[in-house]
């Protein structure tokens, strides 16, 4: 393919297991320091897709290009290794759960892929995590271990840890939605902090008032497909189609 | 009574040094045993399935005999004291491959998915992220293992190694004192399996995450 | 020397009554584990102390030695207490008491595991502590502990192996008697491992049936 791609690229999306239908035929592009949210019920494909973007959850059908390269390339395992490898180093990802490494302080934990991938020096990884952990505000807990970290903090150390590999595009998975309501907010500030710096992200949230006042665009999902698209200020206030409708007025029931 | 306790004390050290050399050969063939269940390769998933089946599934008595008595026919042979320790180490092998491989799959998935979206290779995942976790689970089970092992040396009696048991029955026989004779080598049995328990709780202290 | 397994055939009977003596010893040291795991276990928790620690002290001994020492000792020292019992008979007694000291450590976890509410709604109802012991919590504790005892009855049967050596004419005696006559251990041996492999194999084929039945009732 020579053709110009956006800086993100999905495809024809297309993700079964077994005879269940996940993602049915979604294409979409997301451009270079664009915000993107997805909402949806669970088991909508929203998480399904974001995984897909990083080759977590490989597609059954369809391509994923990432700055002009495709990301799900059908190669003998050792080239897929190497490529994949390649590629992720370039994508950030946040997992509802951190999955911090429990061995390793926050230090630790920021460090060991920089150091282990680019070669970084102890004095180099050092600053660099003291840089990345100062940015979320967990610097002061530089040499804790995550089992000593509330969930929120947890979360901040994983965004830095995601953060100090340099990423072209965040993945953020449900990033507050394992976290007690009060500890969400110190989450999202650092989320609109990459923000305000133009970082290129894609956000799987179920946080309506978030995605409304950080995303460019949000997606709508149901049942495997986009159901609909647009601005926040247009989805939120003035969906479409009956099914966003259906989906943000039982949310916002539920909110009260 | 008194004559026999040198030879019991000499019995004994054959019984630990027995048991360091099989408990070393049974790690070996364990972490070998569950790399191979572990494999993207089919053959050796095969391979290290039967492998623990097998072993599992048979007497450690006979297993010993096939290499002891058998090994001559195929153009194998060992004495006592090498049959015992081959035969015995690639049995706890089989029993440590499944402890190594339980701690190795019991790492929570998202540990797995973390480190790879960072750009690790499947050897870097393991080797910094999988492994010191679960080598942490290891240590008790394999303790077990190890405790089962020292205990399974007692089986070497029969292929004639002089190690406590053997000596114990030999006494038993002689002196027909066998509740004597068995407090005597059951002593020994519990202080190096005391001490090896010692030793291993220690060092799952020392793995664990302050 | 090479290998020849066309001796196997000649002596197939002998082998084959091995193996089922071999099940036989097996099934009856596994029944004499099973209730003697449950009393052990009942003693071990609630007798009085005079008797509790030194039976715990008993049971310590047992697991921290190997079972061959023990089967001579059974063996040899009933025989100087003038019980001259047949090998088979000691070596049933032998495997029966070291695994019902292993099964009597697995049914005290589960009684522990009873909900204590249990007891107390069974001694409200007006059941005496051994009747309650005996209809409520042991019942429920059984239970819970069928699936890893189940697991030590698979190592009993290799086990079993072991009283060969004290005469008993069972799978592994069978195969030296057959190796004593031929000069052919490598066979023979071979042979016997696959009849406990496959006994092996059924014993945790009935073991998963069981197992299943079981998670039903639960």
């Amino acid at each position: 393919m020579t053709d110009q791609t956006n800086f993100v690229e999905i495809r024809h999306a297309q993700k079964s297991f077994g005879t269940l239908e996940v993602l049915k035929d979604i294409s979409l592009s997301v451009e270079r320091g664009q915000i993107v949210g997805i909402i949806g019920s669970s088991g909508s494909g929203k998480s399904t897709l974001l995984r897909a973007i990083n080759d977590l959850d490989p597609l059954t059908g369809g391509e994923v290009w990432l700055d002009g390269v495709q990301v799900n390339q059908a190669l003998s395992h050792r080239q897929y290794e190497k490529h994949i490898n390649q590629m992720r180093q370039q994508v950030g990802m946040v997992f509802q759960h951190f999955n911090l490494f429990p061995h390793m302080t926050a230090r630790e934990n920021v460090t060991m892929a920089p150091k282990m991938l680019k070669g970084l020096s102890q004095a180099e990884a050092d600053k660099l995590a003291e840089e990345q952990l100062d940015k979320v505000g967990m610097l002061e807990r530089i040499d804790y271990y995550p089992s000593q970290l509330s969930g929120g903090q947890k979360q901040r150390v994983a965004i830095a840890r995601a953060l100090a590999m340099k990423p072209k595009l965040m993945l953020f998975d449900e990033a507050t939605s394992a976290l007690d309501p009060e500890l969400v907010e110190e989450v999202n500030h650092v989320m609109r902090k990459l923000a305000e710096e133009h970082m290129t992200m894609i956000i799987v949230t179920h946080e309506m008032d978030f995605a409304a006042s950080v995303c460019d665009r949000v997606l709508f999902m149901d049942q495997g497909v986009v159901v609909e698209e647009g601005p926040p200020s247009l989805l939120f206030t003035n969906p479409t189609q009956t099914r966003t409708r259906e989906f943000l007025r039982k949310h916002l029931e539920g909110a009260k | 009574m008194l004559k026999v306790y040198p030879f019991f004390l000499e019995a004994a050290w054959l019984t630990v040094l027995l048991s360091i050399l099989t408990a070393l050969l049974g790690l070996t063939c364990g972490a070998l045993g569950a790399a191979a269940r572990l494999s993207r390769f089919a053959l050796l998933r095969f391979l290290g399935a039967a492998y623990v089946s097998v072993i599992r599934g048979t007497p450690a008595l006979i297993q010993l005999f096939i290499l002891y008595f058998g090994g001559p026919q195929i153009g194998i042979q060992l004495d006592a004291f090498e049959a015992g320790v081959i035969g015995l180490g690639v049995n706890a092998g089989a029993y440590m491959t499944e402890t190594i491989r339980g701690a190795i799959i019991s790492i929570d998935k998202g540990q797995r998915e973390a480190s790879r979206t960072l750009g690790l290779s499947q050897w870097q995942m393991m080797y910094k992220v999988v492994l010191p976790q679960s080598a942490r689970l290891m240590v008790r089970p394999l303790g077990v293992n190890i405790n089962a092992l020292i205990k399974a040396t007692a089986l070497l009696a029969a292929i004639s190694v002089v190690e406590l048991t053997y000596t114990a029955q030999r006494y038993i026989g002689s002196t027909y004192k066998p509740f004597e004779m068995f407090l005597l080598a059951g002593v020994l049995y519990m202080i190096i399996i005391y001490v090896t328990g010692r030793g291993i709780a220690w060092l799952d202290r020392k793995v664990q995450i302050t | 020397m090479g290998l020849d397994f066309s001796v196997i055939p000649k002596y197939i009977d002998i082998i084959l009554l091995g193996c089922a003596w071999t099940i036989g010893i097996t099934v009856a040291a596994a029944i004499l584990s099973f209730a003697g795991g449950i009393v052990f276990a009942v003693i071990a928790l609630y007798a009085p102390w005079l008797i509790r620690q030194p039976f715990r002290f008993f049971e310590w001994l047992f697991m921290g030695t190997p079972l061959l020492l023990q089967l001579f000792l059974i063996y040899f020292g009933l025989v100087q207490i003038g019980i001259d019992l047949p090998a088979f008979v000691a070596g049933i007694i032998g495997l029966g008491l070291h695994f019902a000291v292993y099964n009597s450590e697995l049914i005290q976890t589960a009684i522990l595991s009873v909900d204590k509410g249990q007891m107390e709604a069974a001694r409200t109802l007006g059941l005496s502590r051994t009747e309650a012991l005996r209809k409520v919590v042991v019942p429920q504790a059984v239970r819970a502990v069928i699936p890893p005892i189940g697991n030590n009855m698979i190592a009993l049967l290799k086990d079993s192996a072991l009283v060969s050596v004290i005469g008993v004419s069972e799978l592994t005696l069978s195969a030296q008697r057959a190796i004593g006559a031929t000069y052919r251990p490598f066979e023979f041996y071979l042979l016997a491992a696959a009849c406990y492999y496959v006994i092996n194999l059924a014993m945790e084929w009935v073991q998963r049936k069981i197992e299943r039945r079981i998670s039903i009732s639960r």
